[in-house]
């Protein structure tokens, strides 16, 4: 397998309405950006492959192919993925597999979302003939799997209010973060509405247009500051079986499983310095920090009450602020992987982490938690 | 390059209107179909499908496809939000890294809950093609219009591949349109969007079809004889019509070349085109215009049966069953994506 470089990241500033942007525009943003950063031009790309997550997002089908233009893909392959909230970060991957298995030099990765363009709640309600609604958008699918973790754990209730307080702080040192709250307090959360119980207002993300883009490249194309990919891994489980666990389903911890085997990972609170986590609802923090192996079940709220993943703990979570501050859902897993390549690059500016094992975990996941993407990358050259 | 091969495949009989069943209901039996006849069931180390949110109305129409394999223990999986041959694509980059030995691909697609030509109107530029509602036959037609305006084609080549494709069908039990019509009569059919006639079209099906990939000595042990894949490619042409010169498919040209289309004489060619001029535009791309002993869709192509979203899988599996039977030797499988011909894949199979 040839080993995979990040060579070049982008993205845009994510905001509630990028009005000053068409859908091409703000991918091309992202793009430009990771090209300039990777120091290549448009001709130096040999494939490119997209990800978004559903299309009646932005209410336009298969836009790979009125996107071809912006991404320079005239004459080259071109390839849509789409996999649920998990796809930016299984973009990526797709991505990583097209170097890995030797048939691409350099590749040219990005994941978009322009949620304005429509409204994510009822697009994601759709009444279909003969089959039951689910609920008015995904806080209402996920609060009873947020309640049973709650019941497991005998978490206290303030958990949920200290996450999202950490990531909107964080998110004040990250320039392209959509939600900037310097007034973001304990009681300011608290106080926010309850929209899904135990989900406060101000305990979920936004909806956001914005878009994230990568060059992977083999080694021969690698550059001193690149990122390595040591693992990825993507799982996925049936959406209606029943018995499956919506708390800590099985298609994560395989997933996490697969990926540490991969980056010859034993321990991963020991050997990952950091760790950029898909969190839209605070308590998944927690929740995440279990299912991925960081945690004993029942103890992750105990590691976001202690600080310990605060930017200065022992195991950040989220340093860029996470999902909770952008959400430009088909790109939020790709803003997730950029992020920890951009940690173990040293290139997060303000919420820079100390590298101890210069290994970083980006995660993602969508549908109903069946979908899970990962990738571990570090700042030295796997083995 | 790691030799991967297809070693199996299964279809749904297309059909204009499925009411009684959903998408994943269609699929089931297809995939159960597919993985059975594989035999090698143990070894499939992903799965990777095709679809589309906008034929069925819904979002997530792939998570339902899920269900409908059995995603259980939880399995390494992918969707491409277009035809199940760019998912066989994706597969096959996976495969040629060397970590699995065999791969279950799928596509699958309703078009009858909604207009089908309207709805593909949405696939283009939403500031400036889509407000004026193209719809895709509409704008197939301002295509037929450009070759017939080049000279390169006339309306009898047209109906001729009309007739042709719809004769073969018979020989084909999943064919939606399958009948002996002569050219002339044919071409005594009134326009429906000049120059193109109602024979000129694909028809609307509702349908799914799956394949089994493996490498190696899993595909040995799959099948006596493998359809190997010698080649696989696709590229994108720009989106704006007026940019293309829409009487030539560069893309088709420059996929085939890269799958070493040419290096030798080519059985039989099963090609993806939902209108007839677009075969001869095709045909033209991959040196075929004068077919030599090159059997072009003897399954009767789109123009017998176009499920969206598993059509350009089903050419591949076609092409594919066709060098397992042992009728040919070597064949060309094509598959299309977007208006126009705008996107294009072809894949180069051979026997033993």
């Amino acid at each position: 397998m040839e080993r995979c470089a990040v060579r070049g990241i982008g993205q845009t500033k994510h905001d509630t309405a990028r009005e000053d942007v068409s859908i091409a525009g703000l991918v091309r943003e992202a793009a430009q950006r990771a090209l300039d950063d990777a120091g290549y031009g448009w001709s130096d790309i040999d494939a490119v492959v997209l990800g978004k997550a559903p299309d009646m997002f932005e209410g336009v089908m298969m836009p790979e192919l009125y996107l071809a233009d912006a991404l320079g893909a005239t004459g080259k392959p071109l390839l849509r993925v789409h996999t649920a909230g998990s796809v930016g970060g299984s973009t990526a991957v797709v991505a990583a597999h097209h170097v890995q298995s030797g048939l691409y030099e350099r590749v040219l990765t990005v994941a978009f979302e322009k949620q304005s363009e429509s409204n994510a709640m009822w697009a994601l309600a759709p009444k279909i003939p003969f089959q039951p609604t689910l609920v008015a958008g995904a806080g209402g699918y996920f609060a009873p799997h947020i309640r049973e973790y709650i019941r497991r754990a005998g978490a206290p209730d303030h958990i949920g209010i200290e996450v999202a307080v950490k990531d909107r702080l964080n998110a004040l040192k990250n320039p392209y973060a959509h939600l900037r709250m310097p007034d973001i307090s304990f009681e300011k959360v608290a106080e926010s509405p309850m929209l899904w119980d135990p989900i406060r207002f101000l305990e979920c993300c936004p909806s956001s247009d914005g878009a994230c883009a990568m060059v992977l490249t083999n080694e021969k194309n690698s550059r001193k500051d690149s990122a390595w990919v040591h693992g990825t891994a993507v799982r996925s489980e049936p959406l209606g079986m029943a018995g499956r666990d919506e708390v800590n389903p099985r298609a994560g911890v395989d997933c996490a499983k697969d990926l540490y085997g991969q980056a010859g990972i034993t321990d991963p609170r020991d050997q990952i310095d950091v760790i950029e986590m898909y969190v839209p609802f605070s308590w998944y923090e927690p929740m995440w920090l279990e299912n991925l192996g960081f945690a004993p079940h029942g103890t992750g709220w105990q590691d976001t009450d202690k600080g310990v993943t605060a930017l200065d703990g022992a195991l950040p979570v989220n340093p860029s602020g996470g999902v909770l501050s952008s959400n430009p859902i088909g790109a939020s897993g790709m803003v997730r992987f950029g992020e920890a390549a951009q940690q173990v690059r040293g290139r997060a500016g303000d919420y820079q982490v100390e590298l101890k094992t210069g290994k970083a975990l980006g995660h993602a996941y969508g549908g109903g938690s069946q979908f899970f993407s990962m990738w571990v990358v570090g700042r030295d050259k796997p083995e | 390059m790691r030799d991967v091969a297809v070693v199996s495949f299964a279809q749904s009989p297309s059909v204009r209107r499925e009411p009684a069943r959903n998408e994943v209901e269609i699929l089931m039996p297809v995939v159960a179909e597919a993985v059975e006849r594989s035999k090698i069931k143990d070894r499939i180390g992903f799965t990777c499908s095709g679809s589309c949110d906008y034929l069925a109305g819904q979002p997530f129409a792939f998570v339902w496809g899920l269900e409908a394999i059995g995603a259980w223990p939880p399995i390494r999986e992918s969707h491409v939000e277009t035809d199940g041959a760019w998912a066989l694509y994706e597969a096959w980059v996976l495969l040629q890294e060397g970590e699995i030995d065999a791969a279950l691909v799928y596509g699958f697609g309703k078009s009858s809950p909604g207009s089908l030509r309207d709805v593909l109107a949405l696939q283009l530029d939403p500031y400036y093609l889509t407000p004026l509602w193209i719809d895709s036959i509409s704008m197939a037609a301002l295509q037929a219009r450009a070759l017939l305006d080049a000279g390169k084609a006339t309306e009898q080549d047209m109906a001729e591949v009309a007739a042709r494709s719809r004769k073969d069908a018979r020989g084909n039990p999943n064919a939606q349109i399958a009948k002996d019509q002569s050219a002339d009569d044919i071409l005594s059919e009134p326009y429906i969007a000049s120059p193109l006639r109602r024979s000129d079209c694909a028809p609307i099906s509702d349908g799914a079809a799956a394949v089994v990939l493996a490498a190696g000595d899993a595909a040995r042990a799959a099948t006596s004889r493998p359809a190997w894949i010698r080649g696989i490619d696709h590229r994108v042409e720009p989106h704006y019509p007026g940019v293309r010169d829409l009487t030539t498919s560069p893309s088709t040209a420059k996929a085939a070349e890269a799958a070493g289309a040419s290096r030798d004489k080519i059985d039989v060619a099963e090609l993806l085109a939902p209108f007839t001029h677009q075969e001869l535009i095709l045909r033209d791309a991959l040196g075929l215009a004068k077919p030599n002993g090159t059997k072009i869709n003897p399954s009767g192509g789109a123009l017998a049966a176009n499920p969206m979203m598993a059509a350009g899988l089903i050419r591949i599996g076609e092409a594919a069953s066709r060098i397992m039977s042992g009728d040919a030797d070597r064949a060309l499988a094509h598959a299309t994506s977007g208006p126009c011909l705008q996107q294009n894949l072809v894949a180069v199979l051979e026997g033993e």
